[in-house]
């Protein structure tokens, strides 16, 4: 097998690409320097009373960006499809786009269904007026659908844990030294240190990042939420006390929290799992309150909803604490806790501590902001409307001042995902919790640094994997702001 | 004010000392402390060694005991081995019965005995936060002034084609951690790969010898990190100044463009910037602590990973006291200059 080049048959391409590039880049001064020297293009008043601009110069470096900036996009769509038609003859960019097939398809339904209908679909739906918002979603949603059809293990060329011999170090395009049948015959990024496949792993990292990092996001958001409704409606004792008790854990610098709870030692003590016993319990509590709430004047309807939700809710938490029949199981003692033939899915005990930390470090901050949005709403008329109702506290807040704050929140969980993100890359890149040898992204740029001045493939691709998703979700954040001030 | 500013110092010192207890509290865990005489002691000891071991130097009372001598509240454990050498919580490498003081805590100025550097914590930590402070004093003459600048460009005209690529600019930097900017100007500025070689890929020699190829690195990497919230945020108030009425006023009256946006908008538009900017520092320390594991730049942030790693427990509180204060303290700061920059609070 000869190595692959990074373009492979269609090189003829990347003349054409660096000239619109140039172009691109020559556009973009040109149209800044211009916004700050050339006048505004002069504005004529028409009979009628509309105004209608001229074609000034301003304009037309404008059009040149747009221009340029077009050719680019159409370039690299160029490359994207050649890949996906010629595959490995197409080189490396080839290659990794003709795997990417299964994203791309469900990008393009994901964005065609969503552009189509996008008018009955709500804040999800003005997205896609906002160019920002959709540029973000399209990076959120392709690491997204990277993750999980990795995990069904789709665009993945090798196993991520497996060592090829005679792979270690290699560069990227590298063939397989006696590649067997039905494997695929090239290390499409290269290998690392440990002569393992770049490409894949960086592929299953996504999956563990799209896993955690909602999840943890939408775990912290419940405690936030459930602990900074009262805090900011009743205020009083229970505010200062509650608010206490945030400032105490923002005050802790991360790190600091994340050596002295990530740790085998640590683990060992069950204190994790006494955490995850406290913190999963809002959830559960949230969940109650909004429905009794809501149906406690039907308590027909209400009472058999709540056994069944409950009754649900009480089961996935179990199921979650409890590992091996165990809630707490350390070498002094032990709690028991749901019997093995129930439990539906253990967690292993590095993974359980990496969440309920990342969990335990973003719901402070979560919890201010819906302090502080509670404080704001309450003084509201219809928050007044529903107090002289009669409504009961806890209607009022989930109920009339929750939806009211859903704007800011919503866009808040998408940085918060980011940045979510960006601490699971923290412990992976200070190796805590997660096992060594797992493919997150931190972990892998931890390895791949080490290196990095002989060798830069194995650190590079993880970095601008977490870099895109990270950007994609500021993105995302940032149209959903615009969006959600436009009503 | 005095009294408020009496108040938080109040509430900081009840936060120092509920957070060194946390601290305290998770270090002095079973466990953890088994890691500690293994590594101080020997790898090989059995459990009973290791209970004798403990036992010996007093870890194994009561948490809020050795929290009282950690604090000095309490009198320091001490105990005289078979061999006639004195071990415990107050005792040195080679002091005796006699010269050992009864009481060692904080609240006598003694921070411990670091069992990583085998050395005084007090003059460790007062090393590396020099180390480090030299640091940060570069990332803010960097950081501060760069932000500032882009955010008060982007945010003079909303929309404008330098706002969207300030604006750009901004995202993309707070998009990035440190770990991923460090690596990517390693890889780009320093490897033998790329070729380039401009700068250097450790700063080891930065902390005796500063010079621009081995430490403008580091700086630039926590820099921009915190380069970008800065700068948004001083947007954001730099485009709400813009839109009040005395800028509408003065617009009318014939001010030129240049004079409005130095003279009436940028003083009113920097309040909002001093606190975030105030705010930012506890997320500095975060910044330290990964650039400097990544450039071997042996400061503040490398001590907290070498003593966590360790199981150090009295360096490990110190760095926590000193990371708490310098949270606090910047808090206390932005909210009186807060007040202070306001005039329509500080004269109300």
């Amino acid at each position: 097998m000869e190595p692959l080049s990074w373009t492979g048959s269609i090189a003829f391409l990347n003349p054409i690409l660096m000239i619109a590039l140039a172009a691109l880049v020559i556009s973009i001064v040109v149209w800044i320097l211009g916004s700050i020297v050339l006048p505004e293009a002069p504005m004529t008043v028409n009979a009628d009373g509309t105004l209608s601009s001229g074609s000034g110069l301003r304009v037309l470096t404008q059009t040149a960006l747009q221009y340029s900036f077009v050719a680019c996009v159409a370039l690299a769509l160029a490359y994207v499809v050649l890949g996906i038609l010629m595959g490995t003859g197409a080189g490396i960019i080839g290659a990794i786009s003709q795997q990417f097939l299964p994203v791309w398809l469900s990008l393009i339904i994901l964005f065609a269904m969503s552009i189509a209908f996008k008018r009955r679909l709500g804040l999800y739906g003005k997205l896609f007026d906002s160019p920002i918002g959709m540029i973000g979603f399209g990076l959120v949603m392709f690491w997204v659908f990277t993750g999980i059809f990795g995990a069904m293990d789709l665009i993945v060329t090798h196993d991520s844990l497996s060592q090829v011999s005679g792979m270690k170090n290699k560069v990227p395009g590298t063939p397989l030294p006696n590649a067997e049948e039905g494997q695929y015959a090239w290390y499409l990024l290269g290998g690392d240190n440990l002569a393992r496949d770049v490409f894949s792993r960086m592929v299953k990292g996504a999956w563990i990042v799209v896993q955690i990092a909602p999840l943890a996001t939408m775990f912290a958001f419940m405690v936030g939420i459930t602990l900074g409704l009262p805090a900011g409606y009743y205020g009083g004792r229970l505010d200062t006390f509650l608010s206490f008790l945030a400032n105490l854990i923002l005050a802790f610098p991360v790190i600091l929290l994340f050596y002295l709870l990530v740790t085998p030692e640590i683990v060992a003590t069950g204190v994790p799992n006494y955490m995850a016993a406290v913190l999963f319990v809002f959830p559960i509590l949230f969940i109650s309150v909004l429905l009794n709430s809501r149906y406690y004047t039907r308590p027909n309807f209400r009472t058999p909803l709540l056994i069944g939700v409950l009754g649900i809710a009480l089961w996935l938490y179990l199921s979650l604490i409890s590992t091996d029949g165990y809630i707490i199981n350390t070498d002094a003692y032990k709690i028991w806790g749901l019997p093995t033939f129930l439990d539906l899915f253990d967690i292993p005990g590095g993974i359980l501590v990496v969440f309920v930390s990342v969990v335990f470090v973003n719901s402070p901050t979560v919890f201010r902001i819906v302090r502080g949005l509670a404080m704001d709403i309450k003084t509201r008329d219809y928050v007044a409307a529903a107090q002289t109702r009669g409504e009961g506290p806890w209607y009022i807040m989930l109920w009339e001042i929750l939806p009211n704050a859903r704007g800011p929140l919503i866009v808040d969980f998408c940085l918060r995902i980011g940045y979510t993100t960006i601490l699971l890359g923290t412990l992976g890149f200070f190796g805590l919790g997660l096992p060594p040898e797992s493919p997150d992204w931190g972990s892998t740029i931890n390895e791949g640094r080490k290196l990095l001045s002989i060798y830069l493939h194995p650190a590079l691709p993880p970095a601008f994997a977490l870099l895109s998703l990270v950007l994609g979700l500021n993105l995302l954040a940032d149209g959903l702001r615009e969006e959600s001030l436009k009503d | 004010m005095g009294l408020f500013i009496l108040r938080r110092f109040g509430v900081m010192l009840l936060t120092a000392l509920c957070l060194t207890f946390v601290v305290f509290f998770l270090t002095n865990l079973y466990p953890n402390l088994e890691k500690l005489a293994k590594t101080q002691g020997n790898q090989r000891m059995s459990d009973e060694q290791v209970e004798a071991w403990l036992d010996n130097r007093g870890y194994l009372q009561p948490t809020l005991v050795k929290y009282g001598q950690w604090l000095g509240v309490a009198p320091g454990y001490q105990k005289v081995m078979n061999d006639g050498n004195v071990v415990g919580t107050c005792t040195r490498p080679g002091s005796t019965a006699e010269n050992t003081p009864r009481f060692c805590g904080v609240l006598q100025g003694d921070w411990g005995y670091s069992t990583v550097f085998k050395d005084e914590v007090g003059k460790i930590v007062g090393k590396r936060l020099a180390n480090t402070g030299y640091l940060m004093f570069w990332v803010l003459v960097l950081m501060v002034p760069t932000a500032l600048l882009v955010g008060v460009l982007a945010g003079m005209r909303e929309g404008s084609a330098l706002d969207r690529s300030l604006s750009t600019f901004s995202i993309i930097t707070t998009a990035t951690p440190e770990y991923v900017s460090g690596v990517i100007f390693i890889a780009i500025f320093t490897s033998s790969t790329v070729g380039l070689k401009w700068f250097k890929g450790t700063a080891t020699q930065a902390m005796d010898n500063p010079t621009f190829e081995n430490f403008f690195l580091p700086v630039l990497t926590i820099a921009l990190y915190g380069m970008g919230y800065i700068a948004r945020m001083t947007r954001a108030s730099m485009t709400e100044v813009m839109t009040a009425q005395y800028i509408r006023t003065a617009r009318l009256k014939g001010v030129s463009f240049t004079n409005i946006v130095t003279k009436h908008a940028l003083r009113n538009a920097l309040i909002a910037p001093f606190t975030v900017i105030m705010l930012q520092f506890p997320w500095l320390l975060n910044g330290v602590v990964i650039v400097e594991t990544l450039f071997n730049y042996k400061g503040f942030g490398w001590a907290l990973v070498q003593a966590a790693g360790n199981n150090d427990i009295q360096l490990l509180l110190a760095i926590s006291v000193v990371s708490v204060f310098v949270v606090l303290v910047t808090q206390l700061i932005s909210d009186i200059g807060y007040v202070y920059l306001n005039p329509r609070i500080r004269i109300s």
